[in-house]
């Protein structure tokens, strides 16, 4: 059996050897490069772009701004969630009389390299009249404040009203009552390698773009439609791919700006991000203000929530629409059961560059308020806070059970769950109960130690649909299509084992094709944590009517029932004793012979997401002196289902764990007064190295298979990152309990650790 | 400030040895390296991710030398003896130890640090055969992963290490 073994990834020979093949890295012949030219303000109108002086420099080949594009050009819709009130603040791919972020594309230069384009940008005259800027989502809102689209009229272009039960009523009633303001701040996915695209046009308009990724089949459609083309005269080609993490592989502006640069120059275009434009250009996410009020007993029992929240959505809508707002909210009480329960979230316009998803949208800002919000309870009571989480949880027995809030069109539901497990075996792990004796001894010593707890939910499997074609060809090698993409999380091998898994051969005896619109019909592809689950379903299904049709084929010649046979070790068994009844390639001739197709689709459709959850727990050690802050243990339990490959389960959470330990102490997408990016280089945006991501043990469990899907999975993508910040803020709130520093703010800089000991004295 | 005149003007001839092979190439004196290896040689198994040197991906070895490749002008490179990860391999097609210890211990996903992970590891194998895990932390933290947590690759190289001194044996 495939399934639920680790086994090592088909994907990795070509990437160890040098032998990927990256957008970046493909060549063709009469190839040139095209450099985007960006708004240097963050809020100004276009009074005149001068292009003469750099069309006459030797070497530049296509010079376009707004006027250049079709009159009747649209701007890039929403992917998600889709709402006509937000149309008004929708992105055209050239900025046409205004700019509204520092980045925000006015230009493109092709040239027969990129040193030459960058040269001709150096000639290019655009003068701006610069308007006042907005940068804090709060103060957007205020009288006064500029408007970015005057169209809209206002810079709050949406807002959510979610609501259980009457939550305001409730309060009142409520023995005691907190409240607080909490941030997350601005940072984002940040993949090693930049996006790109490389277009080639042939001599028919037939376009072949590649550097596609993440939903392939969607951007196919737009690309079309914005081009005015027909469908079947583009193809969008996924290359390897150095990193998804949410931003990558939704439509941006460069995706109709260099396949249109293809078109008029009919020559193949390439345009690399450097990294710089990167910080600017690439979607951001995650800053979000939340204003708390929660209402309990002296149990630490919760009643009732309300939050209020400040969404920083940048200068446009982009191919998200209301998507992480609308989960932040949805997602927001976790794995508690609040009876009364009222949030509001205000989507906000800013001068800053707009915002999609990154990995755990929503729940990462979430978790943390929430996880901060239960820890502060069981101060304000002095109780132990792993108890206030006992006492709120939902129990199993409640389940499937609905926190009547709304996402992505559908109620949230979570299908099953033990929470309390999870929270239990993370504190056996850390050894909880014996943590107040050791903090003390180690405090005897002049070290500040504590310990940190964060629970969670994450959703996965998000539908409608995904589709599978399997087929096996005569020399029984298995070609497996998806409509899902690989973005680096091993979905190659996790879709081969699920069809060696049906089809009894070995998984490397299964090739699977993905991201190219030529050789996979449809499919909506891989974000949200969908791809085991709504995508290895349809390949279960897809190689489960090919077992089928082999089966039955075999039963006719063995003239046996063919509820007797099974695939196995790469031919027909007698599945009661396991002994060999015809190999397969007996078998495959004999199809053959009778011209049966050995070729089955199948679309998985999908109603409702599957919810995975856990714990995360952490110990850390503060220097007093400096603020400094180290991880000394850092441990994951997350129930999932079932684990298709644990091994690349558990690469997952680690690597989920680290990009969430950047969001919690070190990334910061950071803005000045006027709107400049003043973090937007490796130099001063910090990813945490392997010095900083620590050791960390996961344990996996699989004890709540989702009944939602025929494997029971409930995927792996996010739960890492999820609970990373909640988990570290706890801790160091433990170690510094009768500091009462309050640490509602990420990142969790030393400096603030240090400045924070420095003006605040302990509390005797 | 651009001139306005002919290029080849601008051209400089080099000449460099990789992976074992010589090359003869004309090129801007401003071209990097980098550029060098994956535009003119077709050598793009070495990855450029901040051209600023910060994140490693691009790290080959020069004269024995771990080296970002975005840092160096190709014309800094002329006469250098240079290995990318498409030298790691062994003639006959064997792979480096390190490439088998990546693969074994799932310390890749995306793959795109990953050669100038390979890289710098085997620096540090040449000169310290018998690393702790703090160790390879430190040698390797010059180089960014953004999706494994560092923690497969610390295991690879562990890996790799010990599979090297059993061949010395």
């Amino acid at each position: 059996m495939s399934i639920g073994a680790s086994l090592k990834r088909l994907e990795d020979y070509n990437l160890v050897t040098g032998r990927g093949q990256y957008v970046g890295d493909l060549q063709f012949p009469d190839q040139c490069e095209a450099v985007i030219i960006r708004s240097p303000h963050a809020h100004a109108i276009i009074r005149s772009i001068d292009a003469e002086e750099a069309r006459g420099l030797d070497g530049v080949l296509l010079i376009l701004t707004a006027s250049d594009l079709p009159d009747d050009l649209r701007p890039i819709p929403m992917r998600l969630s889709p709402d006509p009130i937000l149309e008004k603040a929708l992105q055209y791919p050239l900025a046409k009389d205004r700019v509204r972020y520092v980045g925000d594309p006015v230009a493109v230069i092709v040239a027969k390299n990129r040193y030459v384009a960058e040269d001709a940008a150096d000639f290019i005259h655009i003068e701006y009249e610069v308007l006042p800027p907005v940068t804090d989502a709060v103060q957007s809102l205020e009288p006064g404040a500029p408007i970015l689209h005057p169209d809209a009229g206002t810079n709050e272009m949406y807002l959510i009203h979610g609501r259980k039960g009457e939550a305001a009523e409730r309060l009142k009633t409520c023995e005691h009552v907190l409240e607080e303001e909490l941030y997350v701040q601005r940072h984002s996915g940040i993949p090693m390698e930049t996006r790109g695209l490389l277009a080639l046009c042939d001599e028919d308009e037939r376009l072949t773009v590649y550097g596609a990724a993440k939903v392939v089949h969607f951007n196919h459609q737009l690309m079309a439609r914005l081009l005015n083309k027909n469908i079947d005269e583009i193809r969008l080609v996924e290359t390897d791919c150095g990193g998804g993490f949410g931003p990558r592989g939704e439509f941006y502006p460069e995706d109709y700006l260099i396949p249109f640069a293809a078109i008029q120059l009919k020559r193949p275009v390439r345009w690399i991000e450097d990294r710089l434009e990167h910080f600017k250009a690439t979607n951001h996410s995650r800053e979000q203000k939340h204003r708390v009020t929660v209402g309990f007993d002296g149990d630490g029992r919760i009643y009732a929530l309300r939050d209020e929240i400040f969404f920083d959505q940048g200068g446009y809508i982009r191919t998200h629409g209301t998507t992480v707002p609308s989960l932040t909210q949805a997602m927001f009480p976790g794995p508690y059961d609040f009876s009364d329960i009222e949030i509001v979230t205000h989507l906000v316009l800013t001068n800053k560059t707009p915002v999609g998803t990154y990995r755990g949208p929503g729940r990462f800002e979430g978790t943390f308020v929430r996880e901060r919000v239960i820890d502060m309870v069981a101060a304000h009571l002095k109780l132990d806070p792993t108890i206030v989480r006992e006492r709120n949880y939902i129990r199993p027995e409640q389940m499937p059970y609905s926190n009547g809030l709304s996402a992505l069109g559908q109620v949230i539901e979570y299908d099953s769950g033990d929470y309390a497990e999870t929270l239990d075996r993370a504190r056996k792990f850390m050894g909880w109960e014996q943590f107040a004796g050791k903090q003390s001894r180690a405090r005897q010593e002049g070290r500040f130690i504590g310990l940190g707890f964060a629970s969670f939910v994450e959703k996965s499997g998000f539908g409608p649909w995904e589709f599978a074609e399997v087929e096996m060809r005569p020399d029984g090698r298995v070609i497996c299509k998806t409509g899902l993409t690989e973005v680096g999380q091993g979905i190659t091998t996790t879709l081969a084992q699920i069809c060696s898994d049906q089809l009894g051969i070995p998984y490397s005896d299964v090739s699977v094709v993905h991201g190219d619109t030529a050789l996979v019909e449809k499919g909506n592809g891989s974000f949200a944590t969908r791809g085991a689950v709504v995508g290895g379903s349809a390949a279960w299904h897809a190689a489960g009517l090919l077992k089928e049709k082999l089966l039955k084929v075999a039963a006719e010649q063995l003239k046996v029932p063919v509820d007797m046979l099974a695939l196995k070790d790469g031919g027909v068994v007698y599945a009661e004793a396991g002994q060999a009844a015809m190999p397969l390639e007996e078998l495959l001739t004999i199809c053959s012979d009778l011209g049966i197709s050995l070729c089955e689709k199948y679309t998985f459709h999908i109603e409702h997401m599957t919810y995975p959850y856990g714990c995360h727990a952490a110990e850390v050690e503060l220097d007093p002196d400096t603020g400094a802050l180290q991880i000394l243990k850092y441990y994951i339990a997350y129930d999932l289902g079932k684990a298709i490959n644990p091994m690349l389960v558990e690469g997952q959470l680690i690597g989920g764990m680290a990009q969430g330990l950047g969001g919690a102490m070190y990334e910061n997408l950071k803005y000045d007064e006027i709107g400049q990016l003043v973090s937007g280089s490796f130099m001063d945006y910090l990813i945490p190295t392997s010095m900083e991501v620590p050791e960390v043990t996961t344990e996996i469990l699989e004890n709540y298979p989702s009944p939602l899907n025929p494997l029971g999975v409930k995927g792996a993508g996010e739960g890492g990152t999820v609970a990373v910040a909640p988990a570290i803020a706890n801790a160091i709130v433990n170690a510094l309990q009768e500091y009462a520093i309050p640490f509602t703010s990420l990142p969790l800089r030393p400096e603030r650790i240090r400045e924070a000991l420095k003006q605040m004295k302990p509390e005797r | 400030m651009t001139e306005k005149t002919a290029e080849s003007s601008r051209l400089k001839t080099i000449t460099l040895k990789v992976n074992q092979k010589e090359y003869t190439v004309d090129v801007e004196p401003r071209m990097l390296l980098s550029d060098v290896l994956r535009d003119e040689l077709r050598l793009t198994g070495t990855h450029v991710g901040c051209e600023h040197g910060v994140c490693g991906a691009c790290t080959i070895m020069m004269d024995g030398r771990p080296v970002r490749s975005c840092l160096v002008f190709g014309v800094q490179a002329d006469q250098a003896d240079i290995v990318t990860v498409e030298g790691l391999e062994s003639q006959d097609g064997e792979l480096h130890p390190l490439q088998n210890g990546f693969w074994e211990k799932h310390g890749l996903q995306c793959g795109f640090c990953t050669p100038g992970m390979l890289m710098t590891a085997c620096h540090l194998l040449e000169h310290n055969p018998d690393p702790s895990r703090e160790e390879i932390r430190e040698a390797i933290s010059g180089n960014l992963c953004r999706c494994t947590g560092y923690q497969g690759i610390v295991d690879a190289v562990e890996y790799a290490a010990k599979e090297m001194r059993e061949r010395a044996e």
